[in-house]
C-alpha cells in the first residue's frame, strides 16, 4: 500500500529514520544509571545462598561497622511499617524481605545503604545471616504429591501446592472428539524456564523530598502509571498517596517483559528513602538478574491432536502444568491466570478444543512474566505448531500440506474459535504459500531425499502461527481492577508544531517515531515537528504501559483517535477561517481546501496559529485532544516460518542455514522499525530453541546464574534472516494496524525445533523439547547408532 | 583502601584522578569523568555494553581496573564524533537502524570503530566475528552488520 502522506510529512508507510538515535550514537541516553542526584546513596542488596530455609539470626553488626555504610534494612525493619509484604500483579502475595524464612536462592534477605556502591556490596559481604535449610521443591509435578511440603506457609488455609486450576472448552465434546477420531497424537512438550536479560538490568532512584512530601522514583518500568497506583496501594497507610508519586520511567534498555512487575529491591529503596530522607539508588547486576527477577515459560504440556485419515484436524487437547516459582507474580490480565494460553487451537479450524492448567508453587524464584510475547502465547504457538507436524509424521503427511488443508479459510473471517476468542482477520494460505515460494519448498524437499541417501542431515521446519496482541477490551481485560485502555494526549502549538504524549513506554521500539508518525498521518503535521513523550507519570495521561505487543493496538489507536478530535476542530475554525461551511471543505493531508476551489485553503499549520490568535467566537482557544482508547477486540497478527537446518553428525550441531518468515502485522506505520523488530523477535525465538535455559539443580541452586552459562545468541550464530510479508489490516484498529514486536518470538522457536526433529525423523525421533542443545542431539544420534 | 594518583588521557583530554585500587575502568569513566555513554550490562565480560578503547584496542572496561588505564589512552562513544561531524559508524547505525534501545549500542559502534581501523574493508563474517563479543538483544545484529558495511563504504 502507498502511503497516504508525503515523505516529507512522513505519516504511515515511510521508513523515516529515528527520532530517538541522535542521542543515542552519542551516547547521550538517560538510562537509570546515568542519572545521578545530589546527596544520593546506594543501596546493594543480601541475597539467601538457600533456595528455602528458615533465617534464624541476622547479625548486621559488622556491617554498621564499615566506614561508609549508613544503614542495615531487614524485614523487621519493614515490618514496623507493615511494608515487609507486597501484592504481586496476579493478586497473589510475596515478601520484601524476609521476617522467617527465605523460599527461593537469591531471595532477598536485607540491604545496606552506603555512601557508594562499592562501600554498600562491603556492607553485604559483612553481613551474617544463620539460616536453618528446609526441604526444597523443585519439582512441580512433585510438588502436587500427595504429602509434598507445603511451601506457602503464609497463607493459613494453604494444604497443598496449587495455585490455581484454570480451563477453557468444552471437556465431554472434546474427549468424545478425540475418542472418534481415525488419529491421535500426544506429546509431553516442555518449554523450560528462561529469562529475558535485556542487556540493561533492572534498577531505581527512589528520591523522597520531605519538605514537599513528595517521592519520584526513577525506575525501569515498562507502566510506569500502574507502577504508581500499585505503590499507592501499598503505601498508603504508611502516608504515600498518589498525587504525591512520580514514576519517570527514563531511557530503557530493553524490556521484553522483564521490566513489568515491582521487584522488592524498588520498594526497599523507596522505604530507604523515606526513612533516610535521601535518594536511594539500587542497580541490580547480571547475576541478581538472572537468579532474582521473574522468569517467564516454565510449562510443562502434555498435548494430544486427533484427525481423521485424511488429515483433517478434529480436536485438541491440553493439560498444563504451570511452574511458577515461589509466588503467582506474573504479570497476566487479572481474569486470565493462564494468560492468553487459549490461542492455542493456532491457525487451525479446530471445532472441539479444551485445555486445562495448574499452577504450582515450587522454591524458584517467583514469576512467570513473558519474554517478548503477549501473554503464554508463546507457550501456545509452541504446543500446536510441535504437535501438529507430530501429527504430519503419523499421517506421513508432508507438514505443509497438513497446515494448507487445515488453515481457517480468508473467508471464515472474522472467526470464533472454540475456545472463544474472534479473530479479527487473517489469510494464512497466502502468508505460508509466499514463505514456500522464497524459500523454494520443493526444491528443499528433494535436496533433502539426496542428502538422506548420503547419510547428512538436513531438516526444514514450518511454523504457522497465530498471535493475540493488544490487551484489552476493558470487558474482559484488566490489572488489578484497572482496565487495559491505553491514552494519548496531543497539543498543537501556535507555530503548528506539536506535542504528544502517552501512556506507554518505549525500551527500543521506536514510540517517539512511529507515534509522530501516527500523528502526522492524521493531521499532516511532519513527523519531525512531533515530539513524543512517555514515562513520566506527571505529565503523561493515564495508560497500562507497554508490553504484550500492545502499544500500537491501544496506544497508537488513541494517538489516531486524539488527533481525529482535533481534526474536527481544526474543521471549524477553516470554515471560520475561510468563511464557508464545514460540509464545504475537504481534507486532504496536511490542509483543508475548499470544495471546487482548492486554490481556496488552509495549512493545519495556518490553523494551529488561528487557534491562538483568532479562533472563531464560540469556540474555546487552543487546539489539543486526549483520547483513552478501549478497543473492541484484540488483535490477531499472524505469519508463516519456515527454517532449514543442517546438523553435524559427529558434534550435534545445528546450524541455520536459512530462515525465512513472512510476516503479516496488518498496516504498518514504519517498514524499517517492523524489519528491525521482526529480525529481533526472531533472534529471541531462535535463544530458546536452541540456547537459554535457566536451570536448576535439585537443591535449588541455579546453574544458569550469569552470561557465563546463560548464552544469549551473537552474531555468530544468529543467521542473516530473510523477512518478508502479506498485509490484512485488522477491520477495527483505527489504523489497520495489528502490532508486531513478539510476533517472532512466539512464531520462530517451533520452526526450528520442527526443522531439527524433521531432519531426524527418519530414524524415529518425533519430538525434542527445546534449548535443542549439540548436547541432546548428540545423545539422540549416539543412541540411534549414527554417531559413536 | 590504598589510593593512587593515576593519569589517563580520554577522548583527547588529559584527566588526572586519585582512584582506590579496586575501582573499575568502567567506573572511572562513567562515575568520576562523568562520561556516561559507556555501559555496564552484565558484570563478566561477556556483553560488551562497556566497550571502550585503549591505546586503540577495543576491550571491555568492567573487568579492568582504572589503575591498569594510567598512562593510556582511551577513547569512548563520546569521542566518535569530530568537529560536530558524526563519524561513519555512528552515521552507518543511524541511517541503518543499527539500534533499538540503544544500551549496547556505544560498545557495538567502538568495536565496529576498532575493525575498521584494522580492517577497512571486512567480510560479513568478519564483522560478525569482531561483533561476536557483543551481546545486542534487540537488532537480531542484521542491520548491525549492514550499519558497520555502511561505514566501511564512507570511511
Amino acid at each position: 500500500m502507498a502511503p497516504k502522506t508525503s515523505p516529507e510529512i512522513g505519516g504511515m508507510g515511510h521508513s523515516i529514520k529515528r527520532k530517538e538515535d541522535p542521542r543515542l550514537i552519542r551516547g547521550k541516553g538517560t538510562f537509570i544509571d546515568d542519572i545521578k542526584l545530589p546527596g544520593m546513596l546506594y543501596m546493594d542488596i543480601v541475597r539467601s545462598p538457600y533456595a528455602h530455609a528458615k533465617i534464624v539470626n541476622i547479625n548486621t553488626e559488622a556491617a554498621l561497622k564499615v566506614p561508609g555504610v549508613l544503614g542495615v534494612i531487614t524485614g523487621a525493619d519493614l515490618a514496623k511499617y507493615n511494608l515487609h509484604w507486597m501484592p504481586t500483579l496476579m493478586s497473589d502475595t510475596q515478601m520484601v524481605l524476609p521476617v522467617e524464612k527465605v523460599m527461593y536462592q537469591a531471595q532477598e534477605v536485607a540491604a545496606i545503604i552506603a555512601t557508594d556502591r562499592y562501600t554498600a556490596a562491603d556492607g553485604v559481604a559483612a553481613v551474617d545471616v544463620d539460616y536453618d535449610p528446609l526441604p526444597v521443591v523443585m519439582d512441580p509435578f512433585k510438588a502436587m504429591e500427595p504429602g509434598a511440603p507445603v511451601l506457602r506457609t503464609d497463607k493459613k488455609d494453604k494444604k497443598d501446592n496449587r495455585i490455581f486450576h484454570w480451563e477453557a472448552g468444552d471437556r465431554v465434546a472434546t474427549d468424545k472428539a478425540l475418542k472418534d477420531s481415525d488419529v491421535v497424537v500426544s506429546e509431553d512438550i516442555y518449554i523450560p524456564r528462561i529469562h529475558v536479560a535485556s542487556i540493561e538490568t533492572c534498577g531505581c532512584i527512589a528520591d523522597f523530598d520531605r519538605a514537599r512530601g513528595k517521592l519520584t522514583v526513577y525506575m525501569t518500568t515498562q507502566a510506569p502509571h500502574a507502577i504508581r497506583t500499585v505503590f499507592a496501594l501499598v503505601a498508603g497507610h504508611v502516608g504515600l498517596s498518589e498525587e504525591r508519586i512520580r514514576i519517570v520511567s527514563p531511557d530503557i534498555g530493553g524490556g521484553f517483559g522483564g521490566k513489568v512487575p515491582v521487584y522488592p529491591g524498588y520498594v526497599i529503596a523507596v522505604a530507604a528513602s523515606v526513612l533516610l530522607g535521601k535518594p536511594i539508588k539500587w542497580i541490580e547486576d547480571r547475576m541478581e538478574n538472572l537468579q532474582a527477577d521473574s522468569f517467564a515459560r516454565d510449562y510443562h504440556m502434555k498435548a494430544e491432536i486427533g484427525a481423521k485419515k485424511d488429515g483433517t484436524m478434529t480436536a485438541l487437547r491440553i493439560k498444563t502444568i504451570a511452574d511458577h516459582g515461589y509466588a503467582d507474580a506474573a504479570a497476566n490480565p487479572s481474569k486470565f491466570p493462564a494468560g492468553l494460553f487459549s490461542i492455542c487451537t493456532g491457525s487451525y479450524d479446530l471445532r472441539k478444543a479444551f485445555v486445562e492448567l495448574d499452577g504450582v508453587y515450587t522454591n524458584k524464584p517467583p514469576g512467570g512474566v513473558a519474554y517478548r510475547c503477549s501473554f503464554r502465547v508463546t507457550e501456545a504457538v509452541h504446543a500446536i505448531e510441535r504437535i501438529t507436524d507430530v501429527l504430519a509424521q503419523q499421517l506421513k503427511m508432508d507438514p505443509a500440506e497438513l497446515r494448507l488443508k487445515n488453515f481457517i479459510k480468508p473467508e471464515q473471517f472474522p472467526y470464533h474459535s472454540a475456545l472463544g476468542w474472534e479473530y479479527d482477520s487473517g489469510d494464512y494460505h497466502t502468508a505460508l504459500k509466499k514463505a514456500m515460494t522464497l524459500i523454494d519448498y520443493a526444491g528443499l524437499r528433494k535436496e533433502q531425499a539426496e542428502k538422506r541417501k548420503k547419510g547428512q542431515l538436513m531438516g526444514i521446519g514450518i511454523s504457522s502461527f497465530t498471535e493475540i496482541v493488544g490487551a484489552g477490551p476493558s470487558k474482559h481485560f484488566d490489572i488489578l481492577g484497572i482496565k487495559m485502555f491505553d491514552s494519548a494526549e496531543i497539543r498543537i502549538h501556535p507555530t503548528g508544531k506539536a506535542i504528544a504524549r502517552f501512556g506507554t513506554k518505549s525500551q527500543g521500539q521506536g514510540h517517539e517515531t512511529t507515534y509522530a508518525q501516527i500523528v502526522a498521518e492524521e493531521l499532516g503535521i511532519p513527523a519531525k515537528d512531533v515530539e513524543v513523550e512517555e514515562g513520566d507519570t506527571d505529565t503523561a495521561p493515564y495508560g497500562l504501559g507497554t508490553y504484550a505487543s500492545r502499544s500500537t493496538p491501544t496506544a497508537g489507536a488513541a494517538g489516531a483517535m486524539a488527533a481525529r478530535k482535533i481534526r474536527d476542530k481544526a474543521k471549524k475554525i477553516a470554515a471560520h477561517l475561510l468563511e464557508v461551511s464545514e460540509e464545504d471543505l475537504v481534507w486532504e493531508p496536511g490542509k483543508f481546501s475548499v470544495k471546487g476551489a482548492p486554490q481556496k485553503s488552509k495549512t493545519i499549520q495556518d490553523i494551529a496559529f488561528a487557534a491562538y490568535t483568532n479562533h472563531p467566537q464560540g469556540l474555546e482557544a487552543g487546539l489539543e485532544a486526549v483520547s483513552y482508547y478501549d478497543p473492541p477486540n484484540l488483535t490477531f497478527p499472524f505469519g508463516s516460518y519456515i527454517c532449514v537446518v543442517d546438523i553435524d553428525r559427529g558434534t550435534g550441531a545445528v546450524k541455520i542455514r536459512r530462515f525465512v518468515a513472512v510476516d503479516d502485522c496488518g498496516n504498518i506505520i514504519n517498514p524499517m522499525i517492523v524489519d528491525g523488530q521482526i529480525h529481533g523477535g526472531l533472534t529471541m525465538g531462535m535463544a530458546p530453541a536452541l540456547l537459554e535455559e535457566i536451570a536448576y539443580d535439585e537443591g535449588g541452586n541455579n546453574l544458569s546464574g550469569s552470561f557465563i552459562d546463560y548464552l544469549l545468541p551473537t552474531a555468530m550464530e544468529t543467521p542473516k534472516w530473510e523477512t518478508d510479508k502479506t498485509v490484512t489490516p485488522s477491520p477495527h484498529h483505527p489504523l489497520g494496524a495489528k502490532g508486531v514486536g513478539e510476533s517472532a518470538t512466539v512464531g520462530a522457536p517451533p520452526a526450528i525445533a520442527n526443522a531439527v526433529v524433521d531432519a531426524l525423523a527418519h530414524l524415529g525421533v518425533r519430538h525434542i523439547d527445546i534449548p535443542i542443545t549439540p548436547e541432546k542431539v548428540w545423545r539422540i544420534l549416539k543412541e540411534k547408532g549414527v554417531t559413536e | 583502601m590504598a589510593t593512587h594518583q593515576i593519569r589517563v588521557t580520554v577522548n583527547g583530554t588529559e584527566h588526572k584522578a586519585e582512584v582506590e585500587s579496586r575501582l573499575l575502568l568502567v567506573h572511572l569513566i562513567r562515575e568520576v569523568l562523568g562520561l556516561t555513554g559507556t555501559h555496564i550490562g552484565c558484570d563478566t565480560t561477556h556483553c560488551g555494553a562497556c566497550t571502550v578503547l585503549l591505546d586503540g584496542e577495543p576491550i571491555k572496561s568492567c573487568t579492568m581496573l582504572a589503575v591498569q588505564a594510567d598512562g593510556r589512552q582511551l577513547m569512548t562513544v563520546e569521542g566518535l564524533e569530530r568537529d560536530g561531524k558524526l563519524d561513519p559508524i555512528q552515521e552507518g547505525f543511524f541511517q541503518e537502524h543499527g539500534l533499538q534501545c540503544g544500551f549496547c549500542t556505544p560498545g557495538m559502534m567502538m568495536t565496529g570503530y576498532a575493525l575498521l581501523r584494522r580492517k577497512p574493508k571486512p567480510s560479513e563474517l568478519e564483522i560478525r566475528e569482531a561483533i561476536s563479543g557483543n551481546l545486542c538483544r534487540c537488532t537480531g545484529y542484521v542491520n548491525i552488520v549492514k550499519a558497520v558495511q555502511f561505514a566501511a563504504e564512507r570511511r
